[in-house]
């Protein structure tokens, strides 16, 4: 029996992209409120999970085509290598470097390379949720 | 010269006899192994003039120095008198191999590297100062003597008995061991030589009678004491030069030159004198005993040698007694023990040859097939007869003169008034006497039941014909020695066993010219010991020819009693109790495996607990409980319960999830806003992935737990419950040290340029357990891809042989 799921398609389309801009948001405010790369990776996880949900697999694989191992390992290359770089100036693993910088377009900015790390979290967490959803899903 | 480096001539020669073997088909190869143990005898007796002045030869080869294990050879009149044995008698088995083993059909390679192997082992037990080195030896011995034994390795016999004789002496070894390591550390050394020099020290060490105990454990199973000679008749599945090599001459008397160079250092010991003398005496007579018995030829050697051994080990005993009396006969004890020694070589190993001859020449061994070989084989039945008559304590032969000694020795015992000998003593003759008589009569046996009485040599396997003369020689100059022995004892004393008898009693004798004990074959009429002999042939005689009427005593003793039943059942209980043990605790089920991981935490913490007197309670520690607090924790208790007692899978589920959405609560509540956000997203995530597998999972059914099951899990899941709560109240109410978090509140806006300080902790402060984690997290999602992914493979190809 096909069912017909518009009304759920369509607020999903809506809602889908209120979840994601609020986990980008929750990922770059984590370091003055809560939030971070965890949860935010999560929330976008969770977004795409909602996709998922309303669609099917295959919808979403079109229009997300790639594969989300890629991602993870992505994401693990970004953090290990934010925490090798202070290693050429003689700093320890895992230093980190901040400023606050005149940026052009965003005036005034401050900076910080723990979001670079952030980021690797991020990426992993959306790739490791994706992957293992993907498969155990796709297993039907 | 070095002479520590002979001991390892013959284990170089050992690697160059494969080569000899595969390269020169034409030679036999033991005609080139004969070369070692001939070259190394000549050294060793250029020797002689210095040890009978009463000097030692030391030299070193540094092993591992810094923990002061050397391989020190020490070579005195002792250690030369067996060094000499091993070479001498080495020359003569090998030789006697030569025409033994057949260069077409046999193995050779492999049977003189563990020849030699054996030999250097040898060497090196009767030439170590250093006792480390002697184990290593002693050991090397004991894995030699396995491989010879199991020549034939296609014969189960022959597996089934090698694998005894190293059970039981590497038993022995370990215990061995065990001693020494106590010697070294009571006298802080490991040399034997300067142990002896600090005997006071070491007497007073509170584990001296233990490593007394394990030390004559170690030379009791080597040298197949009561009740450990069990392995000695089943060795003799060895081919017959390895029995009378090892089996009679060498090996076995390992144990007896253990005891032999410890004696000045226990003599002081009543328990050392006491098993010494005592589980040597009752070895002599147990093996002569049966030894009777025995229908196999060699069996009734094994048996012999196990009673001769006995009678030497006694003997050593006795000559710790003159560490306590003056009395002349002891010195004497020691005398006529390395004597006897010297004599058990000759004449065991002419035997053991002469075994094998006949073994080979009518093809069987059986006592009860063979007979009236006499005229069919007159060298081979002179041989036997002299060795079999010395064996017996017949003049003209050695073993008249030792047996002399040894009842003169024994005699002697009684007049010792320590250690109770005056009450017990007494014994000693009487049971050397009545071994003495079986003795006599299993000697007879051997030689008149193999060549005298009429014997149906049609019957025989194969027609016995004279042994050719290669074969001969070695047993020839055994059983010539034997007489030559006899009749100029005295120069055999000055040259060899004076200066070993030195190393036995260093307490009495400066020089071995001071030892004045000459050796008579005749001690006149008044002489105890010539009567003994004469009522032992006497007594020996009317039984040996009585024999068939009395023989049914052997009967009394059944199967079910025996050590070697006694053996095997212990042998049989390790290994299905053992099995049994196991099997009721490893069941294979993921269940009871649990349960003992659980109860184990449970009963270890609360047994710290209590015995640490760990728990306190402080309710000033906790904070005031809100009203909030107690709803979410209502909730959080009803959410697991429904967990556990949920019939459907499906439940289960949703009780799980509501019981991390009231985590998440609680994290709101002690206001840790990012783990409340992580745990409401992570729980959701989580259900989700729980409904995506959910339909391919099974529906909750009991896996076989019984109520009694379910009960001992209510009890183990309350005792952890308990424990843990207890750990935490306890933990809670007594901390130790302030928080570090301090620091982190202070300088999370000045070293980090942050404000969230969760946030700044994971990826700046510490940063380096979050890189892991999400390694974790990577490895975990490439684990699911994979075990999903390769299963699916897997299936289609079995899909597509069908």
């Amino acid at each position: 029996m096909k069912t017909n799921d518009v009304i759920l398609q369509t607020t999903t389309k809506v809602v889908f992209f209120i979840i994601f801009l609020f986990s980008i948001h929750i990922f770059f405010a984590g370091h003055y409120t809560p939030g971070g790369g965890f949860v935010g990776g999560l929330l976008t996880t969770g977004a795409l999970l909602l996709l998922l949900l309303a669609f099917d697999l295959k919808t979403v694989r079109k229009a997300l085509p790639f594969n989300f191992l890629i991602v993870v390992a992505l994401g693990l290359l970004i953090a290990l290598l934010t925490s090798a770089w202070p290693m050429l100036f003689n700093e320890p693993f895992l230093t980190h470097a901040f400023g606050d910088y005149d940026l052009p377009f965003l005036g005034e900015s401050s900076l910080h390379t723990a979001t670079l790390f952030d980021l690797g979290v991020y990426l992993v967490v959306v790739g490791a949720g994706m992957t293992m959803i993907q498969t155990i899903g796709g297993d039907t | 010269m070095n002479f520590v480096f002979l001991i390892f001539i013959p284990i170089i020669a050992a690697l160059f006899v494969p080569l000899l073997y595969k390269t020169i088909k034409r030679i036999h190869t033991g005609w080139f192994v004969l070369i070692v143990p001939i070259v190394l005898f000549a050294i060793y007796t250029t020797l002689l003039p210095q040890t009978m002045k009463g000097e030692s030869i030391v030299s070193t080869l540094q092993w591992i120095p810094s923990m002061h294990m050397n391989f020190v050879s020490y070579i005195d009149g002792l250690s030369l008198l067996f060094s000499l044995l091993i070479t001498g008698i080495g020359s003569l088995v090998v030789l006697y191999s030569i025409f033994y083993l057949s260069d077409k059909k046999e193995q050779l390679g492999h049977f003189y590297v563990y020849l030699l192997l054996f030999m250097s082992a040898m060497l090196g037990v009767v030439q170590s100062d250093n006792v480390i080195s002697l184990y290593l030896f002693w050991e090397l011995t004991s894995i030699s003597s396995f491989l010879l034994i199991a020549y034939w390795y296609t014969n189960d016999r022959s597996r089934f008995g090698a694998l005894k004789s190293m059970m039981i002496t590497v038993f022995g070894g370990l215990m061995m061991l065990g001693g020494f390591a106590i010697l070294g550390i009571a006298a802080d050394t490991f040399s034997i030589r300067e142990m002896i020099a600090n005997a006071s020290t070491v007497t007073s060490h509170p584990l001296f009678t233990m490593a007394a105990v394990l030390i004559l454990l170690g030379a009791f199973t080597k040298s197949a004491q009561f009740p450990f000679y069990i392995w000695l008749p089943d060795a003799m599945e060895a081919p017959t030069p390895v029995s009378a090599y090892l089996h009679s001459a060498t090996m076995v008397k390992a144990g007896l030159y253990l005891v032999a160079r410890f004696t000045p250092l226990f003599a002081s010991s009543s328990t050392w004198i006491w098993l010494v003398m005592g589980v040597g005496i009752f070895t002599l007579f147990w093996g002569s005993f049966f030894a009777v018995k025995q229908t196999d030829l060699k069996a009734i050697l094994a048996f012999s040698t196990v009673s001769q051994l006995g009678l030497i080990m006694s003997l050593l005993g006795a000559s710790a007694l003159t560490y306590h009396s003056n009395e002349a006969m002891f010195a004497v004890a020691s005398f006529a023990a390395i004597f006897h020694l010297l004599n058990h070589a000759t004449f065991k190993g002419s035997l053991f040859m002469v075994a094998g001859i006949v073994d080979l020449q009518t093809g069987t061994r059986d006592i009860r097939k063979l007979g009236g070989l006499m005229s069919i084989m007159p060298l081979t039945f002179t041989v036997a007869a002299i060795g079999s008559f010395s064996m017996a304590g017949l003049p003209p032969f050695n073993g008249f003169l030792s047996k002399e000694m040894f009842l003169d020795a024994m005699l002697a015992v009684r007049s010792f008034e320590l250690f109770q000998f005056d009450t017990w003593g007494i014994l000693f003759p009487i049971i050397a006497w009545i071994a003495s008589v079986f003795t006599f009569i299993y000697s007879m046996y051997f030689v008149f039941h193999t060549f005298g009485k009429k014997g149906d040599v049609e019957a025989l396997p194969k027609a016995p014909k004279e042994a050719p003369t290669g074969m001969l020689i070695s047993p020839i100059i055994l059983a010539t020695l034997v007489v030559v022995i006899f009749f100029i004892p005295n120069v055999f004393g000055k040259w060899l066993i004076k200066p070993a008898v030195l190393a036995l009693q260093p307490n009495l004798y400066d020089t071995p010219q001071q030892i004045d004990i000459t050796i008579a074959a005749w001690h006149g009429f008044d002489s105890m010991a010539l009567w003994m002999t004469i009522g032992v042939v006497a007594v020996g005689t009317l039984l040996y020819l009585s024999m068939n009427s009395w023989k049914k005593i052997y009967d009394a003793q059944p199967e079910r009693l025996t050590l070697n039943n006694g053996y095997d059942a212990l042998l049989n209980f390790t290994e299905s109790g053992m099995n049994k043990i196991s099997r009721s605790y490893m069941t294979g089920i993921i269940r009871s495996y649990f349960m003992y991981m659980f109860a184990a935490i449970a009963i270890m913490t609360l047994i710290a607990v209590y015995v640490k007197d760990a728990f306190a309670f402080d309710p000033n520690s906790f904070a005031p409980v809100t009203i909030y607090a107690i709803l979410n924790g209502i909730i959080l208790v009803l959410a697991i319960s429904f967990v556990l007692l949920a019939k459907s899978r499906m439940a289960a589920f949703i009780a799980l999830g509501a019981s991390g959405y009231s985590v998440a609560l609680f994290f709101v509540m002690f206001k840790a806003p990012d783990l409340a956000l992580t745990q409401l997203v992570i729980e959701t995530v989580s259900v989700a992935l729980f409904l995506l597998a959910f339909q391919r999972l099974p529906e909750l059914k009991n896996h076989g737990e019984t109520k009694k099951n379910k009960v001992a899990n209510a009890i183990i899941a309350i005792g952890v419950g308990f424990t843990v709560m207890l750990v935490a109240l306890a933990s809670q109410s007594q901390k130790l040290l302030p928080s570090i978090s301090e620091y982190y509140k202070e300088t999370v806006e000045t070293l980090a340029a942050g404000g969230n300080i969760v946030n700044v902790i994971l990826v700046d402060y510490r940063g380096f357990d979050t890189l892991f984690e999400i390694a974790v997290l990577s490895i975990a999602a490439i684990g699911v891809y994979t075990m999903i992914k390769l299963r699916l493979k897997g299936e289609k190809k079995a899909d597509e042989n069908e």
